[in-house]
Parts: structure tokens; C-alpha cells; sequence
């Protein structure tokens, strides 16, 4: 391989697609300009509907571009495809593994289209089985491992042989930090070892840290590209972090911050503090006046921050129209007291042989944000359904606001709201045919349903949306139609499965924005996310592993579980560290595989 | 670059293949389509249709009340298959045939025994034909009555009599001239059973890697198109064969259905005739690229035609003309009337020669069809 040549040449590649049904074309890469050298490990980021996949597709030779040139390996993919996919391996968002083959027939597969020798062949098994810590599981059918074991497959299918070029479309998608991690390290191994060239799309922005070059698209556009230190560079100078005071809580001065969104750019909560990305040319008076004198210190920027302040010049806007928020009237409860609205004690669920949930017990109080986290296959979605009363709990008690479930699942039902991972409304119903369904299942009907309906349209940016059918609406739309619904019948509880996996960070910090608010108001919140720096968020968080209950509490006391006492040159751990080293502790001893249900 | 991309064609249709066989093999659902559903339906359509015939409500018109006439109506009575009903006139016979108390009539007119004297004797037998199935069997069971009947006068009056005195049987099949048996199923199951597994399971299939997402990795291999389709159609050839084979070891050993024709001409009629099937079953799923879909236009489009509309159960003469003309465009037409030829009257060259032209060149164009259909692109 020599190096200097290019992997990849893109010059002004337009694509679109049309939809047959809406008959709107849809613009998925406008112009889009490229060079990325051979034998680096390049980025693409950006959020769902960037074009990240499109574009891996078309450096794929899977999809044809309107417009322009585009060279992979100094091939013309338009007129050789099967040329460029002789020499590169490519593994798509969703790899087809066959879930019916075991894990070793999976890789022969692979291994004989690739033309690998029977001599390459098992050395190179040893080593992915090695790295992917398969080599136990390989006659189980893939069906049968757990999401994190199934990607690493994966990736082990696409590289049986060493790839000219190497293309990953967010290999590390509904993938837990832990399996994260491991992916990474696979992939940093082999770049380091056999000199690679790879191509990966993600949108975890710590992912793209670790690359040489990242390109950031946005709706089809390039919209920045660089080295991550060039990326952050973007915000240099305008991050701080603040520490709330008076009795605020950092959630409270967060809210403040994000909502003030001439003067600020990004604001998250960060270990019970909050760090946050000015506007360019903030004067310190208005900083100050707007901290209400909390204690402001300067830090360096991360590369979210640099993509935040690109986005923000791109797009301007504010993230969410939160004064819209109907508060109700507080001393209602606000998040406070001792009001239990969900008790579980004991609680066990299991599949045959298989211990899916094993005796965990917590309570959550009215108005509290409650994160449930977890590795894959930690028992998250079990006992989130048990708590929805979806699924019957083996044994255990299980109250939801005030109803035993295992008497009356009914009537708890009626109390509480549930959006799902997977957008679950009906895509050839339009928006507002969709709330009157969701409203009139619930026993809304008439003022009532029409006074609801309006109300969460408002709240959740929809007007203008109700005669769209919902399965045109763009992703983030499409999440706030699933909230509304999911809020429709003023549910005392709210549970969201992964609400946030795939949306860009703006999308995310407005539903945040929402969240906070809708506690605030007394709404009691359960959440699954995958995104570790998320669970700031949360009042309280439960960390599950292998169905047992690991930890509990405040983020910052889960944290001290890991960092007792920190130095005050120490950065604060991170949620994501936090989170990997209280599993590692439990899965100390405890050596069991993982199982998937 | 060499060692990516020539050469491997053998290698990776094999490893296709076997893994094509393995998903085959280990879901069940699948097996139960491809052999279960035949052995089904072949006890449905053989058993279940024609030899359970048991139990016939026969109206006896006796206008001869001598006792030769008398003799042969009891010797109904002790028969298992035969349920006599005493009828006064046949007028009240064809009452008792119409409100469905009978679903036959035996007529003995009043002249019967003294034609039986002068070695000619007739007996009517009328059958309603409502249920098809049964009327076969039911004029069958009065001829070997008859005949038994007959064998058992000469044993007993040892009387060597004349050869020519002999009872007629004349029957009517009323309600339904086309007289459908088992040896007329037996061979348009076949065609159901192929078509069955060769485009339905093959639709399925197909639109199952789209759904899934699994041909999006495979393409970007040095995989071929050709490769990819050749691997699907070989497993499921060998289910469709499976089928035909227990058709004809059910037809030939359970049902006792001749086989005039060249055994070697019927099996390779099959197999164009497989390959027709796998070609619609890829081409459906190629344009649905989604199961559900993809196992509705299957049903709708080829199983269903071929058992209503390719003369299975419906003489196609009968048919209105615009529907005749669709009959004419199912491969399945031509394949039940070379089936049925080869089966039940032997090799009848011009016709094999004319239905396997044109099988042939459906399979053809199909599958031609199917491999331009199938490309390593998404959009």
C-alpha cells in the first residue's frame, strides 16, 4: 500500500431519492467533496438523515451517484463496482449475519466468497475469535448472541481477510460502552498492525476522537473537516465550566443556560456541575448576569463542543420552544418528598433456565427522572416491561402508581405513557389521526380529546405537521410525535425505552430540555440510553448487569463508587468511565457470558 | 488482484449453496412447506377425495319384483359399500336425489329379468355428480357389483350359461360431465406441490436476505449476482424434486396410478417446469424485496391460477374465453396437460415436444428476468 495515494476521491457527488409515495425528492448528498488518504482511519459524522450511509453505500458501489465522480482505491466505482468490492470490505449498519448459522459457519461463509486459503484461514480465526472473545460461542447460532457479541461478528465477517480498504457504517450503534469499547479496540489493533485503511461512520463523537481525520455532514452537506484537534479548535476559549450555588441544582442552571441561547451555544450537566460553550464574542457582564453568581472556571474544548458550535452557525435556532410547556401548578409535588409512585421489591423474571431480571428492588419518587442503565443484556428492557405491565413478573412485589401489578395491569396502564425504541405509531396514519387513535385508546373522546391533542401539538412543536403522515416525517419529528402520543392521557408516568439513540446532539439537548421540564411539572420519568453522559440527566440511575442490580443512586454518588476521592488536578470521571467501571467491578468473580433474550 | 477476482466462481457457489441448505435444513418451517405440505396434501387429494367412498345412499327403483331381480338388490344390502334406500317410483327417486337423501339411483325396470333370459339385461345407474369425487368411485363399485353378481349367478347355476347373457350397466352422471378421479389429481398435484415450493418458498427466501438486510454485506464481496441466485435456486430444485417423488411413489404405490408415458421424459418436464416455478418465486421476490408481500403475490399470482385456471380441477374448455386466454399464459397449463399425457396415455411426442418448448422458454426468459432483476445495488 502505497502511502500518499488516495483511498477515496469524491468530487461534488450529489444523490437523491425519490419517493414514490410522497413524490418528494429528497436530497441525501449535495456536492459533497472528499479525500481521504490511504491508510488512515477517517470519520464521518453526523446524525441520522446526514448521509453517512449513503455515502459508505456509494463508496460501496451498492448505489449509483446523480452526479459527480467518485474513486475508491482509484477505481471509478460507477463503472467497476464488483472491481472496488473485490478489494474492500464493507459492514453495514445493520450486517446481515444469517441468525441461523452458528458463528463459525458464519465466518467460513464469508471466508470462501473472500477466496481465503485454508492455510490464512486458520490463523486468521485464531486471532478475530481471539480479539472478539468468540472463540467459546463459535458453534452458537448467531440468532443467539447478544447485540454487543453479534456486531463483533460482525466485524469479525468483514475482516477474514485484510481489506484494501475497510468501510464501517456505525458499527458501535445499540451497542453498550463496554461492547463499545471493545469494538474500538479491535479496530485500533488491526489499523495498527496491518495498516488499514478505514472509513467509519458514527455519531458518537468520542468515537471520532480517536480518528485522524474526521468529515462532519450535515443533511447532505459537508459541513466541516479536519483533524479532531482542528474540530475543537471551533470553541476554543469559549468553554467553561460553571458551578451552581444558591441552592440551584445543576439540572435548574443547566435548563437556565441552554434556554438563553443567544449568548449560549451548548450547556450539559457534568458531574454535578454544568459545562457549557458561549456564543463567539459573549461579553463576561452578560455571562455573569445570566450565571446569577454561580462561579464560572475556563476548560478545554472536546470535540462535542467544536461540532456544537458548527452546528449552531449552521443552523442558529433555539433547541426547544420549552416556555410552551403547560407547568402545572407547583406545590403539586415537584420532586421532591417521600411521594413513592413505583415500588419493586424482589423483583425476578426468568426464561426457562435463563435469569433475565434476578431480584432487583428500587423505588422512584413523583417527579423524579429515573435512568435505568445497563449493558446488553443486562435485563433493562425486561424490567421495563414488567414495570409497563407488558410482561408478568415471575415473582416479586411490583407497584405502579399505587396499583399492584400483578392484580390489576390494567388500571396502571391507564397512568402511565410508554414511547418504545422503535417508532411504534402508524406511518400511513398522519399526525394528528395518530394522536386521536393513541387519545381514543386511552378513553379520551370528544372536548377532552380534541383539548389534549391540541395541547401536546403545541408542546411538542408539531402544529403545521397534522396532516403529515407520520411515516414521512423526518426522525426528530418523528420522536416527538412518539412523545406526544406516548403523553396524550397525561400519564403520571413516562417510560422511554432509548428515546435518543440515532438523533444529533441538538435534537438531543431540546429533549432533554423537555424532559427536565415535564419532571419539573411532576411527571415521573423512566429512561433507558445508551448515551452514558445522558444519565447527568437523571435524579437517580440503577445499573444492571446480567439482570443483577449493581448500583444506585444520584450520578454523582455512582460515580464516587468508582473515583472515592479525587485529586483537584483529576478531571471528573465521565459518566460513560463511571458506567464501565462499575460493570467491570461486578463482572469481577462473576465471569458469566452473556446471554440474549 | 487475481486472486480476488476470477477463478473463486466454483468455490463461492459452493459455499453458497451449502449455506443455503443449512438454513434450509434448520428451519423447520420451511421443511414443513417443502415436504410436510405435500404429504398433506397428497392424503387430502388421494384419500381424503376419492377411495373413502363408503356408505352410498343408493334410491332402489324395483319395478321387476321376480326373484333374480329380488336376488341382485339384496346382494347390495350385503354390501359395505352400498346403502339401499327402497324407492317406490323413480319419480320419488329423483325426489330423494334433490333434497339430497340419495345421492344415486338404481333403476330395474320392469323388464329386467326377462331380458336377463334373453342374455341382455340392463340396470340404470344414476349418480349425482354435486360431489364429483364420489361419483367416480360410485359407478365403479356398481360395475364390480354387477360383475360379482353376475359370477356368483353363473357359480351357482353352473349352468354355463350363454356367454352373452350378461347385464349392461348404463349410468348417468347427472349435474357434472367432468368426472374427476384420482389418477386425473394425482398428476395436477404435482404441479400444485412444484409450484408450491418453488415459488412460494423461493419468494420467501429471496425477500427474507432483503428484509434483513443480508445481502447488503454479501454484495460487497467478490460475490456475483449469478452466484447468489444460483446458490438459492439449488436447494430448493432439490426440495421441489423431493415433492415430485412422493407424488409419484404416492400415485404409483397408493393410488395405483399408471404410468404410461417415459419415466425419464416426466422427470425432465419437471424439472423445466421447477425451474419456471423457482424463476416467477425469485422474480417476485426480487421486485417485493419483503416476505410478506412477496408470500402474497406468490399465493395470488401462481399458486392459486394453477389450481383454479390451469385445469387441475376445471376442464379448461369450459371456461369463458377471456379467461381461457389467461389459462394459455400459465406455465402450469401446459405442464398439468404434458403431465397428465405422460401419465395417462404415454409418450405423445408432438404434444411433449410443443409443452416442453414452451416450458423451457418460460424457464428461460424467468430466470433471465430474475438475474436482471437481482443487482448488487440498493437504490
Amino acid at each position: 500500500m502505497d502511502v500518499g495515494q488516495l483511498a477515496v476521491r469524491a468530487r461534488a457527488v450529489h444523490k437523491a431519492f425519490y419517493d414514490k409515495q410522497t413524490r418528494i425528492t429528497q436530497q441525501a448528498l449535495k456536492a459533497v467533496d472528499l479525500q481521504i488518504p490511504s491508510g488512515s482511519l477517517t470519520a464521518l459524522v453526523g446524525p441520522d438523515g446526514a448521509g453517512k450511509t449513503t455515502l459508505l453505500r456509494l463508496m460501496a458501489g451498492l448505489m449509483q451517484a446523480d452526479s459527480g465522480g467518485l474513486e475508491v482505491l482509484g477505481i471509478d466505482v460507477d463503472r467497476e463496482p464488483q472491481a472496488v468490492q473485490d478489494r474492500i470490505s464493507y459492514m453495514p449498519q445493520r450486517f446481515g449475519l444469517y441468525e441461523d448459522l452458528s458463528v463459525q459457519e458464519n465466518l467460513d461463509l464469508y471466508a470462501d466468497l473472500h477466496g481465503v486459503s485454508a492455510a490464512q484461514r486458520s490463523e486468521r480465526y485464531r486471532r478475530l475469535l481471539h480479539m472478539t472473545d468468540l472463540a467459546r460461542f463459535t458453534d452458537r447460532p448467531a440468532g443467539k448472541l447478544s447485540g454487543g457479541m453479534k456486531q463483533k461478528l460482525g466485524l469479525a465477517c468483514t475482516l477474514v481477510r485484510s481489506p484494501d480498504l475497510l468501510l464501517l457504517d456505525e458499527p458501535t450503534v445499540g451497542v453498550d460502552p463496554l461492547s463499545r469499547r471493545e469494538l474500538w479496540q479491535i479496530i485500533q489493533q488491526l489499523i495498527a498492525e496491518e495498516q488499514l485503511s478505514v472509513i467509519v461512520s458514527t455519531a458518537y463523537l468520542d468515537e471520532a476522537g480517536l480518528c485522524d481525520q474526521v468529515y462532519v455532514l450535515h443533511e447532505g452537506e459537508l459541513l466541516a473537516q479536519g483533524s479532531p484537534a482542528q474540530l475543537r479548535r471551533h470553541a476554543a476559549g469559549r468553554c467553561y465550566i460553571a458551578t451552581p450555588s444558591n441552592g440551584q441544582s445543576a439540572l435548574q442552571l443547566q435548563a437556565r443556560l441552554i434556554d438563553a441561547n443567544r449568548l449560549i451555544v451548548d450547556a450539559v450537566p457534568h458531574g454535578g456541575e454544568v459545562r457549557l460553550v458561549t456564543q463567539a464574542d459573549v461579553a463576561q457582564v452578560q455571562l455573569s448576569e445570566l450565571l446569577g453568581g454561580a462561579p464560572l472556571r475556563g476548560t478545554e474544548p472536546q470535540l462535542e463542543d467544536g461540532f456544537m458550535v458548527l452546528l449552531r452557525t449552521r443552523l442558529g435556532g433555539a433547541p426547544a420552544q420549552v416556555d410552551a410547556l403547560e407547568q402545572k401548578p407547583p406545590g403539586d409535588n415537584v420532586g421532591s418528598g417521600s411521594d413513592v409512585v413505583i415500588e419493586v421489591r424482589d423483583l425476578v423474571r426468568t426464561f426457562g433456565d435463563f435469569t433475565a431480571v434476578a431480584s432487583t428492588s428500587f423505588e422512584v419518587r413523583r417527579g423524579e427522572i429515573f435512568g435505568l442503565l445497563g449493558p446488553n443484556g443486562a435485563g433493562k428492557t425486561t424490567t421495563f416491561r414488567m414495570l409497563c405491565g407488558l410482561l408478568p413478573s415471575t415473582s416479586g412485589f411490583l407497584q405502579v402508581a399505587g396499583v399492584n401489578l400483578r392484580h390489576a395491569r390494567a388500571s396502571a396502564r391507564r397512568r402511565i405513557g410508554y414511547v418504545s425504541q422503535k417508532f411504534s405509531l402508524y406511518g400511513n396514519l398522519t399526525v394528528l389521526e395518530n394522536l386521536r387513535f393513541f387519545g381514543g385508546a386511552y378513553g379520551l373522546r370528544g372536548k377532552q380529546l380534541k383539548a389534549r391533542t391540541d395541547a401536546v401539538l403545541e408542546q411538542f412543536d408539531l402544529k403545521g405537521q397534522e396532516r403529515t403522515r407520520s411515516g414521512e416525517l423526518p426522525g426528530g419529528f418523528k420522536q416527538r410525535l412518539a412523545m406526544a402520543a406516548g403523553l396524550i392521557h397525561e400519564p403520571e408516568i413516562l417510560f422511554l425505552d432509548e428515546p435518543t439513540s440515532g438523533a444529533d446532539p441538538l435534537a438531543r439537548r431540546s429533549f432533554w430540555r423537555r424532559i427536565t421540564a415535564l419532571a419539573e411539572s411532576g411527571t415521573t420519568i423512566i429512561i433507558t440510553t445508551h448515551f452514558m453522559e445522558e444519565a447527568e440527566y437523571c435524579d437517580r440511575i440503577l445499573i444492571q448487569d446480567a439482570g443483577k442490580r449493581l448500583a444506585m443512586g444520584t450520578p454523582q454518588q455512582v460515580r464516587e463508587l468508582v473515583q472515592p476521592v479525587r485529586a483537584p488536578t483529576q478531571p471528573v470521571l465521565s459518566m460513560e468511565e463511571t458506567f464501565i467501571g462499575i460493570v467491570e467491578r461486578g463482572r469481577n468473580g462473576l465471569g458469566a457470558g452473556e446471554v440474549q433474550v | 488482484m487475481s486472486q480476488y477476482s476470477s477463478g473463486g466462481f466454483w468455490r463461492r457457489l459452493m459455499s453458497l449453496i451449502r449455506k443455503e441448505t443449512r438454513q434450509l435444513l434448520r428451519d423447520k418451517s420451511n421443511l414443513l412447506i417443502g415436504i410436510g405440505l405435500p404429504i398433506v396434501l397428497i392424503f387430502i387429494f388421494g384419500y381424503g377425495v376419492s377411495l373413502d367412498v363408503r356408505n352410498i345412499r343408493l334410491a332402489v327403483v324395483q319395478d321387476d319384483h321376480s326373484p333374480v331381480a329380488s336376488d341382485f338388490v339384496s346382494g347390495l344390502t350385503l354390501s359395505r359399500y352400498f346403502n339401499p334406500l327402497p324407492a317406490q317410483s323413480l319419480h320419488s327417486a329423483k325426489q330423494m336425489m334433490h333434497d339430497g337423501r340419495a345421492e344415486g339411483i338404481l333403476h330395474l325396470a320392469s323388464d329386467f329379468s326377462r331380458q336377463l333370459s334373453t342374455g341382455q339385461a340392463q340396470v340404470q345407474l344414476i349418480v349425482s355428480g354435486s360431489e364429483a369425487p364420489r361419483a367416480g368411485p360410485i359407478v365403479n363399485y356398481m360395475n364390480a357389483q354387477v360383475a360379482q353378481w353376475q359370477q356368483k349367478r353363473v357359480d351357482r347355476l353352473g349352468l354355463g350359461q350363454a356367454p352373452g347373457a350378461r347385464i349392461q350397466l348404463v349410468e348417468r352422471i347427472w349435474f357434472n360431465d367432468a368426472n374427476t378421479s384420482t389418477w386425473f389429481l394425482v398428476p395436477g398435484l404435482i404441479v400444485l406441490i412444484m409450484t408450491l415450493v418453488g415459488t412460494f418458498l423461493t419468494a420467501l427466501v429471496m425477500a427474507r436476505e432483503w428484509e434483513r438486510g443480508t445481502l447488503e454485506a454479501l454484495f460487497v464481496t467478490p460475490v456475483r449476482p449469478t452466484e447468489v441466485l444460483l446458490a438459492k435456486v439449488t436447494p430448493y430444485f432439490g426440495v421441489g424434486m423431493l415433492g415430485l417423488v412422493l407424488c409419484m411413489l404416492a400415485g404409483r404405490f397408493l393410488f395405483d396410478v399408471p404410468i404410461n408415458g417415459s419415466l425419464l421424459v416426466l422427470l425432465l418436464a419437471s424439472m423445466l417446469y421447477l425451474l419456471v416455478a423457482l424463476g416467477i418465486g425469485l422474480l417476485i421476490s426480487s421486485a417485493t424485496k419483503n416476505q410478506f408481500l412477496a408470500s402474497q403475490i406468490a399465493i395470488l399470482a401462481s399458486f392459486l391460477p394453477a389450481l383454479m385456471l390451469s385445469g387441475f380441477v376445471f376442464d379448461l374448455r369450459n371456461l369463458p374465453v377471456g379467461i381461457q386466454v389467461i389459462s394459455y399464459a400459465l406455465p402450469a397449463t401446459y405442464f398439468i396437460e404434458l403431465i397428465r399425457t405422460l401419465f395417462l396415455a404415454g409418450n405423445f411426442w408432438p404434444l411433449i415436444v410443443k409443452d416442453c418448448l414452451i416450458l423451457g422458454g418460460y424457464a428461460l426468459v424467468l430466470l433471465s428476468l430474475a438475474r436482471y432483476v437481482t443487482r448488487k445495488r440498493l437504490d
